[in-house]
Order: structure tokens, then sequence, then C-alpha cells
């Protein structure tokens, strides 16, 4: 089994030591929404009510599926997200 | 007297044939009576049918009492080492021990085998887990599934390629390179205006991929570079091309194994590739320089990753850079300059240094843009078979240095903006003007590269050049 390991930290320090999440939009105007399934059960159904609303408010929207729940989502679909999209929401629990 | 305030501690391994010699001798200590403690360094069941064993695997006793080899008896009294044998010493064992007629069976002398606290790379590990070392920069904890080299990717310390993970062991390696505290502050670091420590400098030496015996290379080029008429700052923002590119001369050449030979200006060096990287790591992590930030590049330059070479100060015609720059003999220096990537001179037919020179020239001409003059300096690193040709004819460094700017004055005329059909060039004031190519001081001549080739380099400079920009700066190298 492997240890826990430190590293000393090579920078100013003057950011947080925890990795900064992305920044969040402040609009949705002009980008594209991904709408990721994971495959749970009843997530679909809860995207169909997110794609619902956002089409309402003029979003564009694409649906992506994970192909199961268990692993991680393939190589080629995060690069897909990642070339088409702009924001993502996965459904996550059922 | 008080017999629990004396304490006989005996250090020992099964990888050491003088430890197992001795292992009758402990069974006799034991048969006497006399109570002693064995640390085992590798093997916990050695040695056998001996009471008092004590794993000593992850080595904290051994590490804590400086054992250097094995087999080591300490004795201990209050609390405090009155005697230490090291190896087997059959007189001294038994003055220790208190038992006159030890081992008369064995030989009065045997020398120990190395002790495992002091194989080479454990060392400094023993001195992060169990030497209370104190390091000024922040812990960043890992879990056991994380993958350390990942982890630097993930948090933005790396040039785009792996580091070496600055882990607490490797940055005391690292700092024993230098003679200079870990807390003394060598710079302060442009963009973010950073006071840059000693310590700060080996974390990213350690990720640069650096020996300890760079170190102070790596000082003196982030010294160098923090100079304010190198203009780390400016160079670092512009949209031009420019990097700092190091040049290494003197004896630490060598001593560190340097390239100043075939493929100079290439990869493949360790010191080489790692002191240039090194310091573009400093101005990266703790300055807050990055591509995309501050770091305004329109197309940057390979050299940006790394730009480090020596000069071949045995092989040269001339006097070295650093001399010429006026340092002393027998001193290591760095000099910092602002410059571009690497263009090529071919010139496989002059055998004068007439025309070789002239080659040079109208090489030299086409930095940044052969109509602009005066805005860039250069670097021209000629090589043996082109050094050769000067040498022959007597010429010094000097000498080539003043043809040359003969030879680069240009009729304004030819220069300003719309003549030739360019519309780039110098303003049309400069037209009856004769202008020449560089500032005076402008153009560096060094020696470098491989025996075969009758190929130089010109390393262009950053449009920005003196007090309006950056200069050339050199720095001595310290220990």
């Amino acid at each position: 089994m492997k240890r826990n390991s430190v590293l000393l930290d090579p920078t100013s320090e003057r950011a947080s030591a925890k990795r900064p999440r992305l920044a969040r939009v402040s609009t949705l105007d002009g980008l594209t929404v991904g709408l990721l399934d994971i495959s749970k059960a009843r997530g679909d159904v809860f995207l169909d009510r997110i794609e619902e609303r956002f089409k309402e408010q003029g979003v564009t929207v694409k649906r992506f599926a994970k192909p199961t729940f268990t692993r991680v989502a393939p190589l080629d679909l995060r690069k897909l997200i990642a070339t088409q999209c702009h924001v993502i929401i996965e459904a996550l629990a059922d | 007297m008080s017999v629990a305030s004396t304490e006989l501690m005996i250090f020992g391994k099964r990888d050491c044939p003088t430890c197992i010699l001795i292992v009758p001798v402990l069974r006799q200590l034991a048969s006497e009576g006399v109570q002693f403690t064995f640390y085992t360094q590798d093997d916990p069941a050695f040695p056998e049918d001996v009471p008092g064993v004590v794993d000593d695997t992850e080595l904290e006793q051994s590490f804590r009492f400086a054992i250097e080899a094995v087999p080591t008896m300490i004795k201990v009294e209050q609390g405090r080492e009155v005697g230490r044998a090291v190896g087997w010493k059959r007189s001294e064992w038994r003055l220790l021990s208190g038992v006159s007629d030890l081992a008369p069976e064995l030989p009065e002398y045997r020398p120990g085998c190395g002790a495992k606290n002091v194989e080479p790379g454990l060392a400094e590990e023993l001195a992060v887990r169990f030497g209370n070392v104190a390091f000024g920069s922040r812990s960043i904890d890992l879990t056991a599934h994380e993958d350390d080299s990942e982890a630097c990717f993930d948090r933005g310390w790396t040039d785009g390629l792996p580091v070496v993970p600055p882990t607490p062991a490797r940055v005391l390696r690292m700092l024993q390179g230098t003679t200079r505290k870990p807390g003394d502050v060598v710079a302060v670091v442009p963009p973010d205006l950073v006071e840059c420590t000693v310590e700060k400098i080996a974390v990213n030496a350690v990720m640069a991929g650096c020996r300890p015996e760079y170190l102070p290379v790596v000082i003196a080029a982030v010294e160098a570079a923090c100079m304010d008429e190198f203009c780390m700052h400016g160079l670092l923002a512009t949209t031009w091309f420019a990097g700092p590119v190091v040049i290494v001369n003197g004896p630490i050449r060598r001593q560190i194994g340097m390239n100043s030979g075939i493929n100079a200006l290439g990869q493949g060096n360790r010191a080489n590739a790692t002191i240039g990287r090194a310091l573009q790591l400093v101005i990266r992590n703790v300055g807050g320089g990055k591509p995309g930030g501050v770091d305004r590049a329109t197309l940057g330059n390979p050299g940006k990753y790394t730009f480090c070479f020596a000069e071949d100060e045995e092989g040269s015609p001339w006097e070295s850079l650093a001399k010429e720059r006026g340092t002393d003999e027998g001193k290591s220096t760095v000099t910092l300059f602002a410059g571009d990537g690497v263009q090529g001179v071919f010139d496989q037919l002059s055998r004068t240094p007439e025309s070789l020179s002239k080659t040079f020239a109208a090489c030299l001409r086409s930095v940044a843009h052969p109509k602009i003059a005066m805005a860039s300096d250069a670097v021209l690193v000629v090589s043996p078979e082109h050094g050769r040709v000067f040498h022959e004819a007597g010429w010094t460094k000097e000498r080539l240095k003043q043809e040359l700017m003969m030879l680069m004055l240009y009729p304004g005329k030819e220069m300003v903006r719309g003549a030739g059909g360019i519309a780039e060039g110098l303003p049309e004031h400069f037209a009856d003007a004769t202008i020449p190519k560089f500032r005076p001081g402008g153009l560096h001549i060094v020696h470098a590269g491989g025996k075969a080739g009758l190929f130089s380099a010109i390393i262009g400079g950053w449009l920005a050049t003196g007090a309006m920009g950056s200069s050339a700066v050199t720095r001595e190298i310290g220990t």
C-alpha cells in the first residue's frame, strides 16, 4: 500500500493550497450546455425537464450519455463534450 | 551505582559478515547476564536466539544515534553516550560491556559494513521523517491514490512537461548543493514581485530535474534574471518571442558536466536542460508568470522551456564571454540574454575572415527584420570550424566585432519605410543617415559547438534593448 505523500509548494503561496474549481459562468447567453446522463435510473427524466426549461430560455443544449454509471466516461465522450460544450450538467443520482 | 541507568546498545544487520561473526558474542553477553538491546536494521528475525532484539528496520534509532557502520556498540549512562565501538574491536567491546574474557576465539579486529541508514538516498528521507527538518514552504498533502506527477500538472506547476515531484527529501537533498541558508531571499521575482528564497528555488530545481550541484548556477541565474537591467517582467510580458538564454562560463561548466560541444544548443545534457528549465519554473511558479497571463507571447519559442548552454572556452580562439565582461580568471558566471530561438548561419566555402565576416553580417542583418536597426541585440555563436578561420588569420574577437559593425552600416534610404517596396522600416527622417544594425555593445560573440560543421548560429534578441528594455547581465556563481 502506497503511503500518503507530501510535496512542498513551489509557488508564492498566494493562492489556496486546494485546487480551485473552475469559475462558474455568470450567464448562459451564447453558450452551449451539455446534459450528461450517466445512465442511472430516471436521470433522463430529470435531464428532459432541464432541457425543456433551457429551450424555453433559448439556450443551446446538447445531450450526452455515459454507457454505464459504473465507470468513468470514455475518453472519446469526454473529448466530445469538451469540444462541443461550454458548460456541463450531470444527472448524478437516481 | 545504578545498574538501570546504564544501557548497552548494539546496531547490526544480517547483510553484514561482521555482524554475523559477532552473533556468538551476543549470546555470550546474554549468558553472562549483560543487559543489551540489539537494533536490527534489515531483518527483524536477526540475530536468532538472542534476547533484546528490537526491530529498527524503519531506522529511527539508527538515525538518531548517527550509526555509520555496523556492528556498532554504544554505552549510555544517565542518558548520555559514554563510549562507542565501531566494527568488531574485541578490546573495546570488552571495555564497554565489562566482560573481560569476551570472545577469545574471535580475531581482535574486523571492520564493519556501512550502516543502512547512511545508504545513498536514505539519509534525507530519514532526516525528513525523524530529524525535525523545518521547511518554509507549505506542505501539499496528497492522498495515497493520487499520482504525484499528475498532481503537479493538476496544480499548474509545470511547463507542460512532467516534473519531478518536489518531496521534502528531494528538496533537502537539493539544498545540500549550496552553502546558502534555505531562508535567504535571493531575489524579488516578477511579475508578482515575490521574495524568492533559496528553498523555493530548490523546490523548483527539483521539479526541473536538477542535481544538487547545479543549484548554485540556478540561484545565480535567478539573481541575474531579476536584476533591473535584465527587465524580466517586460521580457515575460512581451508579445515577442524572447525568453532568458543562460550562458555559463568558468570551471563549474566542467564540474557539473555541461555541454558546450556537439549539439550545445540542443537537447540531451542534463545540466544544460534542467538549469534553464529551473529558471523558467521559478518565473512561472514563484513569480506567477504564465503564458496567457502576464506572458503574452504571440508565438513564443521552444527555448522558453529551457535555453542554457556552456561556452567552449578551451577550444575558443578568443577570450571567454565572462572575461570580456570583466570576470576574474577562475570564477564561474552566468550571463543572461533576452533571446529568441536559433537562426542557422551556413557558410562552407569561406576560408578567409573577410569572407566569413561578410556572411555573418549578411545573416545578422535579418535579425527581427533586415530594415530594422538598433532595436534588437544578438548573440553570435561561432562554431569550431568557423572559429578556426579567424584563429588562423589572427583575428581577435574585438577585431571581428569591429569588422561586423562596419559591414552592418546601412544607408538610411534602404532602411526607411517603403524602401524596397516594404512598408516596414525606420521612420523617414533616417533616410539621409548611416544606420548601424546593432547598438554599440549590442552584439555578443561566444564559442560553442561540435568540431564538424561549417555553421554558426545567431540568437536574435528582444526588440527592446538597453534602458528601454533588456541588456545582457552577468552574475558570478557562488557556492
